[in-house]
């Protein structure tokens, strides 16, 4: 298949392209959610992201909540920003950060005023970012502007042999038309990590890779009160077939088909060495995962899934792949691209990786996702531990 | 072509994974090994639903479980040839 150079987005004022044009309403912190939402209800075309955290966190903790926050403002796939916290300083940072991006973002704090005039001024605005992010038009834009990140989710076996290395073949496919990439998964790397870690495409990625697996590694051997049997692999995975962690981390690391990473990235962190495969340091869970790879700036996502995982993002489209046939059969309002022919061999993985380009393609241009015709709008923050 | 019961990531590998609905004991099964593109066949000896692995050889306690050409588990309870392979059998080396 010749794979087309271009697809319809919305191009930002800091030279990205987002697959999707959302205004959103970000609260700062757990209790300016209900004034989020208020807003959202009130103004169509608006979406809040409601979460539940923001207050009392410190050092690297409350560092990663600003990232995220920051980041989901500055994802291209946003029009424009309002946040809504409790307090003006927090507010006005991230509102500084977004600003950037040179998009339309406007900060409101609610102590000392209340919620019901804070919705009525947030509101007022909210309705002139909506009309306005209503007018914009989607344009052809290089494949280049593509940002894709992956993360599977409740894998079985079929995972490995075969929707994993769909992804895979994408990714192959994709890379050489300079399109930025991000896996992650730390967790789930686990008894593939030193295979994994010879993947960094120089020697600084390498250690780069070592140190965060083996970072994570010594923190689930202290916190861990047995042998995280009960949870890697899952009930879900078992059930599907799945023996061990290891077997899942190597079937994990099907996603990446060929490619090697040229950069480790933190939880949320944006790339900054240019197009091609990054890792980034990131839960195994599915929501948290996809939130911190939107917050790094990725458009457009590829989940495959085994038994059937069901996650959306609010900014990020997620498309779901599988393989298994009886979760194509019993899910399938879930399921965007069945590649379960590949098990039957009536389609190879270069057909099954082209027809998730084409489907790929389609979603960003602008057709729904199955997890967004569902509404699903997972918006998950990762905390690092306690807050004070 | 006949139709494929089992598939094998790795020439190395010895257990294979069932890719239709179910395979029932005693059933005479076709397995691809998707590295070199070979055919085999094995007579399994227990019901192994979909996704789940067969043995392909004997195995002992202590041995090494392959897949994908790579370790992914021990052996902790002996495996006879066409028998299911799971957490019954077989545990991490990891924890």
């Amino acid at each position: 298949m010749e794979i087309p150079k271009s697809f319809l987005g919305y191009k930002r004022e800091n030279g990205r392209a987002g697959t999707r044009n959302h205004v959103i309403i970000l609260p700062v912190d757990d209790i300016s959610n209900a004034c989020a939402e208020a807003v959202a209800n009130n103004i169509k075309g608006t979406i809040a992201l409601p979460h539940s955290y923001g207050r009392l966190q410190f050092g690297a903790d409350l560092e990663l909540h600003f990232r995220t926050m920051i980041g989901t403002g500055k994802n291209p796939n946003v029009a424009a920003v309002i946040v809504v916290g409790i307090e003006p300083k927090w507010t006005k940072r991230i509102v500084d950060a977004i600003a950037t991006t040179g998009k339309p973002v406007e900060g409101f704090s609610i102590e000392g005023v209340g919620d019901i005039d804070t919705i009525a001024k947030v509101s007022k605005k909210a309705q002139e970012f909506s009309m306005w992010a209503s007018e914009k038009q989607r344009e052809e834009c290089p494949m280049s502007d593509l940002w894709i990140s992956v993360k599977c989710g409740e894998s079985d076996t079929t995972s490995g042999l075969a929707s994993n290395p769909t992804v895979g073949n994408l990714m192959d496919k994709l890379e050489p038309l300079g399109v930025h990439l991000c896996f992650g998964e730390t967790s789930e790397l686990t008894g593939a990590e030193t295979v994994c870690e010879k993947r960094g495409k120089t020697p600084e990625a390498q250690a780069k890779f070592k140190k965060t697996w083996n970072d994570y590694n010594d923190f689930i051997l202290k916190e861990a009160t047995d042998d995280l049997s009960e949870s890697q692999p899952t009930a879900g995975n078992i059930a599907g077939g799945l023996t061990t962690i290891e077997e899942k981390a190597f079937g994990n690391f099907q996603k990446i088909g060929g490619c090697q990473f040229i950069d480790v990235l933190e939880p949320a962190e944006e790339p900054t060495k240019g197009a091609g495969l990054y890792f980034m340091d990131t839960s195994s869970a599915a929501a948290e995962c996809v939130t911190l790879q939107a917050a790094g700036g990725f458009n457009i996502h590829l989940f495959p899934t085994g038994q059937g995982n069901i996650i959306g993002n609010p900014i990020e489209p997620v498309i779901k792949l599988t393989a298994n046939p009886l979760t194509a059969k019993t899910m399938s309002e879930h399921i965007d691209v069945d590649v379960s022919k590949i098990l039957s061999r009536e389609m190879n993985l270069s057909q099954a990786g082209d027809e998730l380009i084409k489907s790929t393609l389609r979603v960003a241009n602008g057709r729904l996702t199955c997890a967004e015709a569902l509404g699903h709008k997972e918006f998950v923050m990762t905390k690092l531990y306690r807050s004070a | 072509m006949s139709n494929t019961d089992i598939i094998i990531h790795d020439e190395k590998d010895n257990v294979g994974v069932v890719v239709i609905e179910k395979i029932t004991p005693d059933q005479d099964c076709n397995c691809w090994i998707m590295e070199n593109d070979k055919s085999v066949s094995i007579q399994s000896k227990d019901e192994i639903p979909l996704g789940h692995k067969i043995a392909m050889i004997d195995l002992n306690e202590g041995d090494t479980i392959l897949k994908y050409g790579h370790d992914i588990g021990k052996v902790v309870k002996n495996i006879k040839k066409g028998e299911h392979v799971h957490v019954h059998n077989v545990k991490t080396k990891k924890w």
